[in-house]
């Protein structure tokens, strides 16, 4: 495969899978602002937009209301990272490697690109929450389609771009909600609180994951168990790094040939294998994720680098 | 002026269908109207999601447009294609012999045949292209030959196309619509497939390939997604299973050419390249030009890589070369031309132009170096300050131009806003020439002219296109009509399968 249009698929996969996650993180914030009091409704917005970095909004987030911040998460062509602009990167970018997408993964892309575009405004509440259905049928749908596509390099690439884009997001999601998941001794509990537990676990669609898996009321360092070490959970920072190496080994396989990106992705799972919550949150959560953060950088780095993206 | 020709009607009033179209006038009476109406649109819907689309030049890069479908099929009888595709495979020969002469011994011009200076100080000439000796002697592998038609069987090449021709995903799609939308039309007629051009294609590059060349690997060279063509491009490249490669992706080393992959370079022999000669190699023509490749002319003088097509075929679809093209299938083949030119005025010969300038507003005036309908003059339909600003140029310019008469082009039925009407089309089959044969699928792109009475077909001004039928036998023409003759008995399709769905 051509090493451009390797890289065209996996940035493919890196702006679908943000579409898809900041389409939730619109979701579960609307759910924790219709939740919280009125004090704390812009509050939970500019919590959201922490999580995405917001690094090219007019004022930055502080003064920032519900309205603008939806519109901002979800419209804005200002921001690369909203789901308009990743919908329209990701189009193009299809469009370049046409000739290696099945017509069910275009059409997937295609479609979602159309439920925004010609729109400017997500609308009032109930017309965001019913765009929000929208784009999850449509993210499903390219999901649905990718799972049909041969297990070939074309696949792969685009799953790697979605698993370095998906540790990234996680990551950011739990590095923001970080002081909620602290140890004991912090004045943790009360409402507020477990509706937020709730809100992170919407995020990565892990509510019913955490009642399956720990069959008690939520505890914030069981969330952060769930979400960074669980390889059962799609969303964790552990399985999006071992789909990250399996990745890699299929690639390796097919072209003989590895490099530091194998290394780096091996190393780092090894490090979550050989680690748990409890040692985690001694060494303190927020360098712990930040590392991640860091280390995700720079394996994103070595993958271009070791297939020439260009 | 009477009535144009029509492909289903004839030149009757009443809409009665010409001998032998009896059923598709039947069909076309059958099928209510809104529900012809309803498979257009779906058939519309599935080109936008498919992303089928095109982009204007001169609008906003943004601005995506699908090139209007319209289901009424045109419909060639088996005789007809028959005496097409010889005619066509004549054309083509005498086409690449041309080539192989004019940057070789140039004996068509010592013979006097063509004039030398307008094969020599042509624009389309490229020098650079000169003593090259690509495989087999083919220059023009892939021809679009746009052919037209005014009467029951009077063809009439209006271009060859011998550069990069566009449009044969189009003719590829159309009849993946047509069986999807309107399958009993192919329980009607038994109409030859056209689905195995990418195979044919594929084939043709492989014989091709430099001699060296043990398991040749093949590419399609596109400018990028945002061509206007990009689609097609895009659509070959994967329906053949080779890759699709930017000028960024390809480097030449000691004369070999080598592609950029995941796995290393990999060497490539043969690239179907669809971008312009003159930006094919920033060392030999335009140097800022970012799409092509540093070298590859000298790689390809070589001998180290075939170029489909090659470099400076356009002097053979040049407009000035084109009146002499009855002249050159005469010169290389010793036959007389199957298929016919419509009659052309060289501005440049003194007579030829005050021939044109005096009848202006009956001629056809084209720029001998324009292309997709700019730079053209349809006298009968233009106003008096277009006719006029035209007779400055000819007169500034003359050689610029030549002048061809309006040809009442046919018409075939078709949707519009008020019913079905007939609208004007023209017709451009590919034919593809490979180491040992020329091969022709049965079909090609019939644009049309939606606005009534336009007689241009380009999806920049306008056009929209339809499914070409070619029929594999004539016997249900010939039940439906004794009074035609028995001369077309031996009209058993030859080697390809027969049966359209």
């Amino acid at each position: 495969m051509l090493s451009r249009t390797a890289g065209t698929l996996y940035w493919i996969g890196r702006y679908m899978e943000r579409a898809e996650f900041t389409t939730r993180l619109i979701e579960a914030t609307i759910r924790l602002d219709s939740l919280s009091g009125r004090a704390e409704t812009d509050q939970a917005w500019r919590s959201a937009l922490r999580v995405v970095g917001a690094g090219s909004l007019d004022g930055g987030v502080e003064n920032v209301g519900a309205f603008t911040a939806r519109r901002y998460l979800a419209m804005s062509e200002e921001n690369p990272s909203s789901v308009r602009s990743c919908l329209a990167s990701a189009r193009d970018n299809a469009r370049a490697a046409r000739n290696v997408l099945t017509r069910e993964v275009w059409e997937a892309i295609n479609r979602a690109w159309l439920t925004l575009k010609g729109r400017s405004s997500p609308g009032g509440v109930q017309a965001t929450l019913n765009l929000v259905e929208d784009l999850k049928a449509e993210t499903r749908g390219f999901e649905g389609a990718l799972a049909r596509m041969l297990r070939n390099e074309a696949y792969w690439f685009l799953r790697l771009g979605s698993m370095i884009e998906r540790g990234d997001n996680t990551a950011r999601l739990i590095d923001v909600k970080y002081y909620l998941l602290l140890p004991a001794g912090e004045p943790i509990g009360g409402t507020l609180d477990r509706d937020q537990w709730t809100t992170i676990l919407q995020v990565v669609s892990g509510q019913t994951a955490y009642r399956t898996i720990y069959k008690q009321a939520l505890q914030p360092w069981l969330v952060a168990d769930l979400l960074i070490f669980r390889p059962e959970l799609p969303r964790s920072l552990a399985a999006a790094a071992a789909e990250t190496v399996s990745l890699l080994a299929s690639v390796a396989d097919r072209t003989g040939r590895q490099g530091e990106a194998d290394r780096l992705s091996r190393r780092r799972l090894g490090g979550l294998q050989g680690a748990n919550v409890e040692t985690m949150m001694q060494r303190g959560l927020h360098e712990s994720l930040q590392r991640f953060i860091a280390d995700n950088d720079a394996l994103d780095r070595a993958i271009a680098d070791q297939f020439q993206f260009g | 002026m009477a009535p144009p020709f029509d492909e289903l009607w004839g030149t009757s009033t009443g809409r009665e269908a010409r001998l032998g179209f009896e059923a598709l006038n039947a069909w076309l009476a059958e099928t209510p109207a809104g529900e012809l109406e309803r498979r257009q649109q779906a058939a519309e819907a599935a080109f936008r999601s498919l992303g089928i689309t095109f982009a204007v030049y001169g609008e906003q890069e943004a601005a995506e447009r699908i090139i209007p479908f319209d289901i009424i099929p045109r419909v060639l009888s088996a005789r007809e294609w028959r005496n097409l595709s010889a005619g066509l495979e004549q054309r083509v020969r005498a086409i690449n012999a041309f080539i192989d002469d004019v940057y070789g011994a140039r004996r068509i011009l010592s013979d006097g045949v063509v004039p030398a200076e307008i094969v020599l100080a042509n624009a389309q000439f490229c020098i650079p292209a000169s003593g090259a000796k690509p495989p087999h002697g083919v220059y023009a592998h892939i021809c679009g030959i746009d052919l037209v038609r005014t009467g029951p069987d009077e063809f009439y090449v209006l271009e060859d196309n011998c550069r990069t021709p566009s449009g044969v995903s189009y003719m590829l799609e159309n009849r993946e619509a047509m069986l999807r939308l309107c399958p009993e039309l192919f329980d009607i007629f038994a109409v030859r497939p056209v689905d195995y051009y990418p195979e044919l294609l594929r084939d043709t590059l492989n014989s091709v390939a430099p001699p060296t060349a043990r398991e040749p690997r093949c590419v399609l060279l596109t400018p990028g997604h945002y061509n206007s063509a990009f689609y097609e491009h895009s659509f070959l490249a994967s329906q053949m299973g080779i890759e699709l490669v930017e000028g960024r992706d390809l480097h030449v080393d000691d004369d070999l050419v080598w592609m950029r992959t995941i796995e290393g370079r990999v060497q490539v022999d043969v690239i179907y390249r669809r971008i312009d000669d003159a930006f094919l190699d920033p060392l030999v023509f335009h140097p800022d030009s970012m799409l092509g490749v540093p070298g590859l002319m000298a790689a390809y003088l070589a001998g180290n890589v075939t170029l489909v097509n090659a470099p400076g075929t356009g002097i053979a679809d040049d407009k000035a070369i084109y009146s002499y093209m009855p002249d050159i299938v005469r010169y290389y083949t010793g036959e007389e031309p199957k298929l016919h030119n419509v009659e052309t005025w060289r501005c440049r010969e003194p007579e030829a132009l005050r021939y044109t300038l005096e009848r202006l507003p009956e001629l056809v005036v084209k720029l001998v170096d324009g292309s997709g309908g700019y730079g053209m003059l349809v006298g009968p339909t233009a106003s008096k300050a277009e006719i006029e600003a035209f007779r400055a140029a000819l007169i500034a310019e003359p050689h610029r131009y030549i002048a061809q008469p309006t040809l009442a082009l046919s018409t075939v039925p078709t949707i519009v806003e008020k019913g079905i009407a007939p609208r004007h089309v023209d017709f451009r089959p590919f034919v593809l020439s490979g180491a040992d044969s020329v091969e022709i699928v049965p079909g090609g792109l019939t644009r049309v002219a939606l606005r009534e009475g336009s007689l241009v077909v380009n999806s920049s001004q306008g056009g929209g296109t339809k499914d070409s039928f070619v029929l594999a036998d004539d016997s249900l023409l010939r039940t439906q009509s004794q009074s035609q003759s028995q001369s077309g008995s031996g009209s058993q399709s030859q080697s390809q399968s027969q049966g359209g769905a």
